[in-house]
Parts: C-alpha cells; structure tokens; sequence
C-alpha cells in the first residue's frame, strides 16, 4: 500500500505524504478531577496494526472508547478519515468494537450475533448469510452457527466477538484486550490467527493491551501509555531496542538498570557508575548532558559471560553467582557486583545436555559490547 | 446424614402440605352435618375395620357435582382468572419500568431504592389494604385531591369497584414484579447494550433487542408470582371491591364462615389448586430453563 521503501516495508507514519485514518489532536478526557486523557496527539494511519499499552489505569481503554464513541473528549478532536467524530454516535461510525467481555448477546445463537449488525443496516437477508457464512468461515467455526454463546468454549467465543465485530467492514476495528480470557497457549495461537485476518481483511485494528508480549507480537506499531500520555510511539523493534526512558525500557521486557553519572559523550556516552571503576559505555538517549544523573540499561541477553576477563570489550565487570534460574530455553543467572548492584544476564541453552559451566558463588565476568546498552536520562 | 438432608424437605412438604391438603380433599369428598366439626363422615377408628370402610363408603364427588350446577362457581373462577390476568399485566405495566429505572441507578442509591420497595411490607398487609379505603372513599384522600384541583366536580366511585380491587392488587404485588425483574436486569452485562450501539442499534432499538429479551426471565417470574396469589386472593376484593366483585378467594370465604358449609368450600378449594397447579408447573419449567442457559 504506502509502502515505498524499497524492501516493501509497511511504514506509512514515514511517508509524510500518507494520510492518517485516525487522527487523534490534543484530546483532553477528564472524570471530574481525574484526567484520563493528558493533551494526546497521535495520527494512526490505514491497515495499521495498532498497540495501546500500558498498565491498567493509564488512560488506554479510556482512549479506544473515544475512538469508539463511547466517551467523548473534554477537548481536542478526533477525526476519523478526514470527519470530525464529536458529535458522531458510537451507532453511525464506521468503526467497531470487540469487548473485553466479548459482549456476545447470551440469547441469540453464533449465527444471529454475527448477523446482528447486518440486519442494523438493513441487508437484505440473502447478503446477510452469505456474510455470515464468510465471516464463520474466516473465523473457523461454521459448525457451530447454530449454538449459543455458553455452549462453546472461551477462545470460540473470541472468535465469534472477532466474526461479528468484523461483519460490517469497518474501517477501523478496536480490540479491548481481545485475548485476556484465553489461557497462554491459545493466546500465542491466536495471536497469530489475529494477524492473518488482520493481514486478509486490510481492515486498521487498533489493539488495547497490558500484556507487551502480545503488544509486542501482533502490532505494526506500539503506543506505551502512563498517567494518561503517551511516552513513546514506535514500532516493537524500537521499543524494545531503543526505549526512550527508563519507564519504557522497564515496562518492555527486562532489563538491568545501574544508576551513574554522565562522564563523557562523544560516539557513546560514558556513565560513572562507581568509585574506582571504569565507566560503562553505552548509546546516549536524548537530552543528555555531561555530570547529569542518568541511568545504564541493559537487556539480559545481550551480557555474555566467561569465567576469564574478556580482554577485548571496554563493558566488563566482575561479580559472583548469587542465583541461576533454568527456564528450558535459556538459563537467567543473577550476578551480584562488589558495590551492590545485581546483574541479570541470559544464556540461551543452545545445545541438549549442556555442561554448566558456572555454578553458584563461582566468580564470573560479565561483558557486552559499546552499543548494547543505553544511557538514559533519568 | 446425607439422608437427613433430603429428607428434610420431604418431611416438610409431608406434613405441611401433603396432609392438610389429604384432610381438605377428604373435607371435599364428605356431606354437610349439623355437627362438630360440621360435616360427616369421621373416621371411628374404635370401630376396627368396619368403621373404616363405613367411612370411605360415605365418601361421594356429591360436592364437585354441585359446583358444576351453581353456575355462581365457574363464573367466579373465570372472573377471578379474568381479574389476575389484567392486574398481573397492570403490575407489569407499573413494574418494569420501575425495576428498570432502579438497575439503571447509581451503584450507591440501589440498596437504598431496594429498601423502598421492601419496606411496605414492614406495616401489615390488612393495614395498607385498609388505608387504600381511606384514599379511595367518595370522601376520601383522592377524591378531594381532584376536586381541590379541579380536575373533577363530581366526587368519583372507585372504592367498592374493581377498579378499587386492581389497584390494590397492584400496589400490593407490586414489589413481588419489580425483584425478579430488577435481579435479571442488574446483573445484565452493561457491555451488551454498548455492542449493541456499536453494531448500529440506536438505544431504543437496543433496548427491544437486547434488554427486554434478558429481562424476559424475571418478567416471566414476576408475573407468577403475582398471578399464583392473586387468583385466590380474599381480603383486597373483599374490603375493596363491590358486591357485584366476584373473586373465588371471596366465594370460599363465604362459604366456610357465612354458610359453614366446610365440604362445599373444601371442594372449591380443591378445585382452585388445580388451577393453580397449571401456573405453578409452567413456572418451575420457566424456572428451569433459565437454570439450563445459566450453565
């Protein structure tokens, strides 16, 4: 579609000359003293896969229920394909919603929920089953049309929340934690299953979720929300990568934070961190100032560990084995550090029967490279 | 233990409700005697063997035969179905909306609306019905009320009608169809009218789509549970309603304590059981159904 890179990259928020589907400007939503919503702006853009995360109560729901006219902003505007929605009832958009609770109507079987929005627009009934059936067939379970909602499982009736939200063709569809009510391994399944209909649809899913590795997976692009703002709007790769700010980089994934100061910026920047210790080097984050408080963060699995020091990385410190926790696929093991601070470092266990080679209260070294890691202003 | 559990209820049922209705079936089954009690025959069981079968000899279906030739019995029967029905679709009528005004209220007024709708029955049942004779009267509350505004110029005849009967029939029942009513439409998932707005319905559309069809378990039980009394109900057509008021809560009351005539009476009340057993199956089936979707 947008794409114009030459690889086929889906980045359309790159191209300033797409036009954003939603655009949402210096929208305020307040519930008596409580602001919801702080002064958010954020263009969303067609056949995006859109993330809200955040943890509960900073704003997300609160956001998604605007876009679906659910509530509407104290101030600011949201406009939707070019229209001012204000004044615009959740009924006349062209928007839809899957609950949280999925909201499937408890008297009316599988078929009668998915055609219940067709039948709103006054289909003749010949179109309305033959969407019906294509919206069954997209979603796998033509042979339970005929059931009611409590006489299928839990991840059916996602499904059939996912049918039905879907049978009107919106241009946007919002998603209010679609997979909260599934057990891990259906939500990992699914979460892929999402992506495809996404991808065959071409319909723009704006996504609510708490849960970053789903975020993480389905998303074209991720909003990480706090205190009703958003700190940072990027794709996975980017927040995970290049997070900017410690909430981000601790909110995504783990991370080890050492706390320093900025000793000298050049190429990286280089934090003090102790007393008689050469600094970590890292990739400075924006607004950085030399003597500024600021912070070192590093995901576990970019340390390495040896039992000899690595002569040829400036990152390396010493430390002792405090903990090792066996996860199958890797192994997390808890270094402490003279001064106080405790390193997590993951070793992906690559082969079967592996030899460990460190063990607990063994000395180790722990290393990783210039760009591992980021200096981030506190 | 397990048995006792059980048994429980069984004996319950046994003794409070199999044997009264045995001694008024038997009541029903026996002739009217100048007596103590006043009908015949008693069981003597000092006469061994013989007296049983004496007694059971004496029994006839005299009484039902007799129901069906006064035609004053079955038009009493029908009039009093007829008056059930209307006021239980009065109650209705008043009800729901109150039920729904009070599931739609602030989480922190409803226990306080709750209590509203149950304190009536904190002041006795005869006393209230006595006090609608006192808004009711040519003279009474309502009257000069009307006339005071001048609505009216003419005092109205309510009290001694069936108009009097069914709004104490309403008011008294009322509670008994907004509970059921207000308990389904409480724990209705708010979420689903949102869907229903989202899908394109407008509130109106979602409320004769998605609300009153998940109401329709306690509409249903509400209207039992005032039909079931309100069929037999005595005291309010009989301090409210006229003499042209015909309910057979009424007939059998005068029967018992006007003509003493017990066998007569219990065959009444045999009789309105029956009918009352054809409600009361329909709503256990009701009551099972919404138990099966529950699940």
């Amino acid at each position: 579609m947008a794409a114009s890179g030459k690889d086929d990259v889906f980045t359309p928020w790159t191209d300033a000359g797409a036009t954003p589907l939603i655009r949402i400007d210096q929208v305020t939503k307040r519930f008596g003293d409580f602001t919801a919503i702080d002064n958010v702006s954020l263009d969303i853009y067609p056949q995006e896969f859109f993330a809200l995360l955040g943890p509960s109560g900073c704003g997300k729901t609160t956001l998604m229920r605007m876009l679906g006219g659910f509530e509407t902003p104290s101030s600011g505007v949201i406009s939707i394909d070019g229209q001012d929605m204000s004044s615009v009832p959740p009924n006349k958009r062209a928007v839809n919603m899957m609950f949280q609770s999925y909201a499937l109507f408890p008297h009316l079987s599988v078929w009668d929920n998915i055609a219940f929005g067709l039948r709103r627009d006054g289909l003749d009934k010949d179109r309305v089953a033959a969407r019906v059936e294509e919206m069954l067939k997209l979603v796998q379970l033509s042979q339970f049309a005929k059931r009611k909602p409590h006489q299928i499982s839990g991840g059916q009736r996602q499904r059939v929340a996912l049918a039905r939200s879907l049978a009107k063709a919106p241009k946007l569809l919002l998603l209010d934690e679609p997979l909260g009510a599934l057990d891990k391994k259906l939500r990992q399944e699914t979460q892929f299953e999402l992506m495809d209909i996404q991808e065959k649809t071409g319909t723009t899913f704006v996504i609510v979720t708490h849960d970053q590795e789903e975020a993480m997976t389905v998303a074209s692009r991720v909003a990480v929300m706090n205190n009703g703002q958003l700190i940072q709007v990027e794709t996975p790769e980017v927040i995970y990568e290049q997070p900017n700010s410690i909430y981000v980089a601790d909110f995504i994934g783990d991370v080890n934070l050492i706390e320093g100061t900025v000793s000298a910026l050049g190429e990286g920047a280089e934090l003090a961190w102790a007393e008689g210790r050469t600094p970590l080097i890292g990739q400075p984050g924006a607004a950085l100032t030399k003597g500024q408080g600021a912070t070192f963060a590093i995901r576990p699995e970019k340390i390495a560990i040896s039992a000899d020091e690595p002569q040829d990385r400036r990152n390396r410190v010493q430390g002792k084995i405090l903990d090792i926790g066996y996860l199958g696929n890797l192994s997390t093991y808890h270094v402490e550090l003279p001064e106080g601070p405790v390193v997590k470092c993951e070793i992906g266990n690559r082969s079967r029967i592996e030899r460990r080679d460190f063990t607990w209260e063994d000395e180790v070294w722990l290393s990783w490279s210039d760009t591992a890691g980021l200096v981030l202003a506190r | 233990m397990k048995r006792l559990l059980i048994g429980v209820p069984f004996v319950w049922l046994f003794v409070l409700f199999l044997v009264p209705f045995g001694i008024v079936l038997k009541i029903s089954l026996s002739d009217i005697d100048l007596a103590i009690p006043p009908y015949t025959p008693t069981l003597e069981v000092s006469d061994g063997w013989a007296g049983v079968a004496a007694f059971f000899s004496a029994l006839d279906l005299e009484n039902y035969i007799f129901l069906t030739s006064d035609d004053l019995y079955w038009k009493a029967y029908l009039s009093s179905l007829q008056i059930a029905s209307i006021s239980t679709f009065l109650t209705l009528l008043v009800g729901f909306p109150i039920a729904y005004a009070m599931a739609r209220a602030a989480e922190e007024w409803r226990p306080a609306l709750l209590m509203l709708v149950i304190l009536p029955f904190w002041t006795s049942f005869l006393i209230r019905v006595y006090a609608w004779i006192g808004i009711l009267s040519t003279e009474g509350f309502l009257n000069q009320f009307l006339l005071w505004t001048g609505v009216i110029s003419e005092p109205l005849t309510i009290l001694n009608t069936n108009t009097a009967v069914y709004i104490g029939i309403v008011y008294t029942y009322l509670p008994f169809m907004i509970l059921p009513i207000y308990a389904t439409l409480e724990k209705m998932d708010a979420s689903l009218l949102e869907a229903a707005e989202d899908l394109g319905c407008s509130r109106m559309q979602a409320f004769w789509l998605i609300t009153l069809p998940l109401a329709r378990p306690g509409v249903v039980a509400g209207c039992f549970l005032v039909f079931i009394p309100t069929l037999g109900e005595f005291v309010i057509p009989s301090l409210l309603g006229g003499s042209d008021t015909l309910m057979i809560g009424k007939v059998l009351w005068e029967e018992f304590f006007n003509n003493r005539d017990w066998p007569v009476a219990s065959a009444v009340a045999i009789i309105l059981l029956l009918i009352l057993i054809i409600p009361i199956i329909l709503f256990q089936r009701n009551q099972q159904i919404n138990k099966e979707a529950q699940q």
